[in-house]
């Protein structure tokens, strides 16, 4: 192609652009996401599958529902940039995204400042709720979208409860978490709820998020002897589990390892995650609502691997936003903020509604048996098993060979 | 407690030196500082863990996979970074390192950047060589950690011998001592270059294999590798070799001690103390020659 027939195709789409955007224009939302790393590549990944169904659906009245994406590279500084980019130039009018709580931390003040609703979909610390909670009149327009790290403890100290107890009857626990914004607050939840389970915490290690041998970690814990290591890891997850196999660390990892959530762990440590127990908010196979299944088969049939977690929240997100803006009849930031604040909507990881004003966690989903309470799943030969709150009827915990808990 | 120490540092400090020696190397015969190191190091590392995971092909044949991505990592560095700013006209001698140190820090990141893009950055590990674990002194060792000492030091002698037992090593070893001299007996410098390049993506190789085998490597890495490289290679004394080994072996048993007995927070904390008190007292490094 000559540069004259290229810049007069150039015009023409151009112009075909604008004559369609003339006859209906498109809402738009924004997402913010970290594409290098699984759980945010996950975000885009699902609100794109969520929007062609619902434009392939009809759209926003009539309207189509437009992604605008942008990449965070995990940091704070870029997604405030794509945020101010996403509101003033590209007028979106609601952003979704991150899984990062410092990003989505960061990313609250401008929400405020704009009176853009902004949704958090895999970021877990409570201060987010706390901020909206503490400050309502300014803070209200960021919400929630995934377990709290206080939920997912209750999680984990539950599941650990009915599911382990019985048979194993674990008495002592040693906390291992990174240290990072998100597990300031599950630690705090850990302390708390373990006792009341019958568990006896020996030691809290915090980590920095940038270690890289994990064995002077390991020899101290295995020196005091706990029952299992009850964990908080995200930002590192492969290192820790694969070293926690060579080096045949004879007890149990059980908690919130959220790389383990992802379909690709087993690929990704070879194998070492056998036994490995981790919360996570929804999963492939765990089937908590009619809408799982289609939903991780649309994600496979496209992107070839199963959703990570931020993936199912996000795509409920992009359906209970499309109904709220629906709801409030308007693209305006207040009304879409009242609308929200109605979300009664079940998707793929139960039914989400959102705390109230008076609640602890403002703006934070509701958690419990009836609404979002997440999943414990365990890795058994490369596939993701669901312990609870319900498993197939042959499941059984299997842990390796190597560690102390065995089959009774 | 002290057992433990000594053997697990023994490993880690095995794995620096294999990483350091290659970069020490190459600044002594060539005078180029690799900062796209790190980026070299993980493509590596990610190649094996590819080779083995798509292909399900064994830990061996991943290795030998990964290995040859470094040396195809060295050759595209040499030949699309450094050879064109070293020959180039436009930029003034006196300047020309300063751009081989800038041009190879961008190669770095626009490598770590596409090993991000397409594997994520998340860290990837291959499945040991050997796996199991033994008792060396009542102390519980993964099999893989010795095996890593052993091919190390085994890579680490055969590099020795080469050097200083061929003739091909003698000829590297002239151009890290006087490149002029060298030209003017008839060698070919450019070819010591391709020599020196091979030699160090076969050492970038397997050190980033044994990596991905050992502590696992991420495209987030690469960097802190890069770094780690470079703080060793300045202890102990630039285009050292026998400097850098030593020095290896000084950080990596100050790391492990300072995790094992302080705490692992503040593992890299002492060392970088260390370097900066050599830099202040001993410039040239523990064994440098100026």
């Amino acid at each position: 192609m000559n540069a004259r027939s290229f810049l007069m195709a150039a015009l023409a789409s151009l112009l075909a652009g604008v004559s369609q955007a003339d006859t209906k224009e498109p809402i738009k939302i924004g997402v913010i996401s970290e594409e290098s790393a699984i759980a945010g590549a996950g975000i885009s990944k699902a609100a794109q599958v969520a929007a062609d169904e619902i434009n392939a659906a009809g759209g926003i009245d009539g309207r189509k529902l437009e992604l605008v994406l942008y990449d965070d590279h995990s940091s704070a500084a870029d997604a405030v940039r794509a945020f101010q980019r996403a509101v003033s130039q590209d007028k979106v009018v609601a952003v979704v995204g991150t899984y990062i709580t410092e990003v989505a931390l960061a990313l609250m003040p401008w929400a405020a400042r704009s009176h853009v609703p902004f949704i958090t979909t895999g970021a877990a610390s409570t201060e987010i709720s706390r901020h909206v909670h503490d400050d309502y009149d300014k803070n209200k327009y960021t919400f929630h979208a995934h377990t709290t790290s206080v939920g997912a403890a209750d999680s984990i100290c539950n599941s650990v409860k009915e599911l382990l107890q019985p048979k194993y009857s674990i008495k002592t626990g040693v906390v291992l978490s990174e240290d990072a914004a998100w597990t300031t607050p599950l630690d705090a939840e850990y302390l708390e709820c373990l006792p009341k389970i019958g568990v006896k915490v020996l030691d809290h290690i915090r980590f920095s998020a940038d270690t890289s041998d994990f064995t002077p970690i390991y020899n101290k814990i295995e020196a005091e002897k706990p029952d299992v290591i009850f964990t908080g890891l995200s930002h590192v997850g492969v290192q820790p589990t694969v070293q926690w196999a060579q080096q045949q660390v004879p007890i149990p990892m059980v908690g919130y390892s959220s790389q383990a959530t992802s379909g690709t762990f087993w690929k990704d440590t070879n194998g070492a995650a056998a036994g490995v127990i981790t919360f996570a908010v929804a999963a492939q196979g765990a089937d908590l609502t009619p809408k799982s299944k289609p939903f991780v088969d649309a994600f496979v049939k496209r992107f070839g691997d199963a959703p990570p977690y931020a993936g199912f929240t996000t795509y409920d997100t992009i359906y209970f936003l499309t109904e709220a803006i629906k709801r409030a009849g308007s693209t305006d930031g207040d009304k879409l903020v009242t609308a929200l604040e109605k979300t009664d909507y079940t998707g793929t990881i139960g039914r989400i509604e959102f705390n109230g004003r008076d609640a602890e966690f403002t703006h934070a989903m509701k958690y419990g048996p009836e609404f979002v309470r997440g999943i414990m799943l365990q890795w058994q030969d490369g596939r993701q098993i669901t312990l609870w709150p319900k498993s197939a009827p042959q499941t059984k915990v299997m842990f390796p060979a190597f560690t102390h808990l065995q089959h009774p | 407690m002290f057992a433990q120490i000594l053997i697990d540092g023994f490993a880690i400090s095995a794995l620096y030196a294999l990483g350091a020696v290659g970069f020490s190397l190459m600044f002594g015969v060539s005078g180029v500082l690799n900062l796209a190191h790190g980026a070299t190091m993980v493509v590596a590392a990610v190649t094996a863990w590819v080779v083995a995971g798509q292909f399900a092909a064994n830990s061996w044949l991943a290795a030998i996979a990964g290995t040859a991505a470094g040396i195809i990592t060295a050759f595209a560095t040499y030949f699309l970074v450094v050879r064109p700013i070293q020959r180039s006209r436009s930029v003034p001698a006196a300047e020309k390192e300063i751009f081989v140190l800038t041009g190879t820090l961008l190669w770095g990141i626009m490598i770590q950047e596409a090993v991000a893009y397409f594997y994520t950055d998340n860290p990837k590990t291959v499945r040991p060589l050997i796996t199991g674990v033994m008792q060396i002194g009542g102390v519980r060792t993964p099999t893989n950690e010795l095996l890593i000492a052993v091919i190390c030091w085994a890579v680490i002698g055969l590099l020795w011998l080469l050097v200083n037992r061929s003739k091909a090593g003698k000829v590297l070893l002239a151009a890290s001592i006087n490149p002029r001299a060298l030209t003017i007996l008839g060698f070919e410098l450019s070819r010591v270059y391709l020599m020196v390049w091979a030699i160090y993506g076969v050492l970038a190789g397997i050190a980033g294999v044994l990596l991905a085998t050992f502590l696992g490597a991420s495209s987030a890495q690469a960097s802190q590798l890069t770094a780690s490289a470079f703080s060793i290679v300045v202890l102990g004394g630039l285009g050292s070799v026998a400097g850098s080994l030593l020095a290896a072996y000084v950080v990596g048993y100050l790391e492990t001690a300072t995790a094992y007995l302080i705490s692992p927070v503040y593992r890299t904390i002492p060392a970088l103390i260390l370097l900066v008190v050599v830099v202040y007292v001993r410039p040239r490094g523990l064994l440098g020659r100026r």
